[in-house]
């Protein structure tokens, strides 16, 4: 057995960009996501029937069907409406529609860990209905909800991986490529797994430091 | 779609099923060996264990895949593929579920180790007669979790090339051209199988914590 790592270390500027790609992945579905989870709360707590039932039903059917079969779906549905995307675009609506289920029931969480005896004291004490909503509520509970909003970002970092199957530009798609020309799949991917375990890693470092930074008021 | 697709279909959820269960199993038997070890009072033995969690979980299992599946032949081992995705899966599933059961240990009340200390019981009869029970109790909503998890993540096999449910709808889209009728299909056959453990999942954690906030 010989391993070759010099086809991969050759091909490092791809893999760079690969890696930006990954990122950019990530961060443009995490913000669909969010406006997806923010839009699904605000659906959710106006309490009509219809529209909480087709939120729930999203939210079900997003969670428990495979990312990989979503995005086929998704990949072969939006040609027949008669939308073309290219690749990369419909992997981030892909990623922001399966992150945004997620997120709708992260953030859910976050808004009814909020006590309303909160907002009727900030009411009481004559501030702002506006001014309640963004330190009384809204602070605290996307302080509740950071850590989780968080590993939910890593997760789909790492989800992104699968979008190489309908050849989305990232990280895995360039390995993919790089493996069918040199044929060197072991090293190929041993070296993408390293490339992502740092990515996540400083991810998770970077959300760390800034949570500790926002959010460090007492707790009490 | 024909009879005949369906069955193809069918055939590819039975190995997802099998998937499943090489993973499942696999990391129930050495998930609890990780927690363990990631509770060891021993830092070398903590230190492994974490490492071995951070990498499975830092990483996408669709890498863990690939590398099991191209790896594991340099090593020497000639396996087949579903093997090797077993392999994989069996790690991944380790490590996730030894860190869930890591939680579970260290959410135990102290006083029940401090109590089984008292009455002079070994640290081996401390861990399994007081501890473990507790635990596997607390974990169990966080367990069925993961198996959602597992389940959805064999999915990933496919694009390794192993014919499960995800590959086999691939493979009869491609034959009969209806790709949004084979994936809803197969789509729907995920969820018939991971929305009835979810719920179940969910109604464990309702019923505990109605138990502990009286």
């Amino acid at each position: 057995m010989t391993l070759d790592f010099s086809v991969v270390t050759d091909a490092w500027q791809s893999l760079a960009f690969g890696a930006l790609g990954t990122l950019f992945l990530a961060i443009a579905g995490m913000s669909i996501a969010t406006v997806i989870g923010v839009l699904g709360v605000a659906i959710l707590r106006a309490q009509m029937r219809v529209p909480s039932f087709l939120v729930t039903a999203f939210v079900e059917v997003i969670r428990n069907t495979p990312f990989l079969v979503q995005i086929y779906f998704i990949f072969f549905a939006l040609p027949l409406a008669g939308v073309r995307l290219n690749p990369t675009i419909t992997a981030i609506l892909a990623l922001g529609l399966n992150g945004g289920a997620y997120a709708i029931e992260i953030i859910r969480g976050g808004v009814e860990s909020i006590p309303t005896g909160q907002t009727e004291a900030g009411l009481a004490l004559g501030l702002h209905k506006h001014e309640v909503f963004r330190f009384i509520v809204l602070k605290p509970a996307i302080r509740a909800i950071y850590p989780s909003l968080s590993s939910q970002f890593i997760l789909l970092t790492l989800t992104t991986s699968i979008c190489t199957s309908i050849s989305a530009y990232e990280l895995t798609s360039v390995g993919q490529r790089i493996e069918a020309e040199t044929f060197r799949s072991f090293e190929t991917y041993f070296t993408l797994t390293g490339i992502y375990l740092v990515i996540s890693l400083a991810t998770m470092w970077l959300l760390a430091e800034i949570g500790r930074r926002a959010f460090n008021y007492p707790q009490r | 779609m024909g009879p005949q697709e369906f069955a193809y279909l069918l055939q590819g959820l039975a190995w997802t099923l099998v998937l499943t269960a090489m993973g499942f199993v696999g990391g129930i038997a050495f998930g609890v060996i990780v927690a363990l070890m990631r509770v060891s009072s021993v830092t070398w033995i903590r230190l492994i264990a974490i490492g071995w969690i951070g990498l499975f979980q830092g990483t996408p299992l669709l890498m863990q895949l690939f590398v099991a599946y191209f790896g594991l032949p340099l090593l020497g081992f000639n396996l087949p593929a579903w093997a090797a995705v077993g392999i994989a899966l069996t790690a991944h599933a380790s490590a996730f579920l030894g860190d869930i059961w890591r939680g579970a240990i260290q959410a135990v009340p102290r006083g029940q180790t401090e109590a089984a200390m008292a009455l002079g019981l070994h640290t081996r009869s401390l861990m399994i007669d007081v501890i473990m029970p507790q635990a596997f109790k607390l974990s169990l909503p966080a367990t069925v979790g993961f198996l959602v998890q597992l389940l959805k993540g064999t999915s990933l096999a496919a694009i390794v090339g192993f014919i499960e449910l995800t590959r086999a709808g691939s493979i009869v889209s491609n034959q009969i051209y209806r790709p949004l009728l084979v994936f809803g299909v197969v789509g729907a056959m995920y969820f018939a199988m991971c929305w009835p453990l979810s719920l179940w999942g969910r109604n464990i954690e309702r019923r505990m914590s109605a138990g502990v906030s009286r």
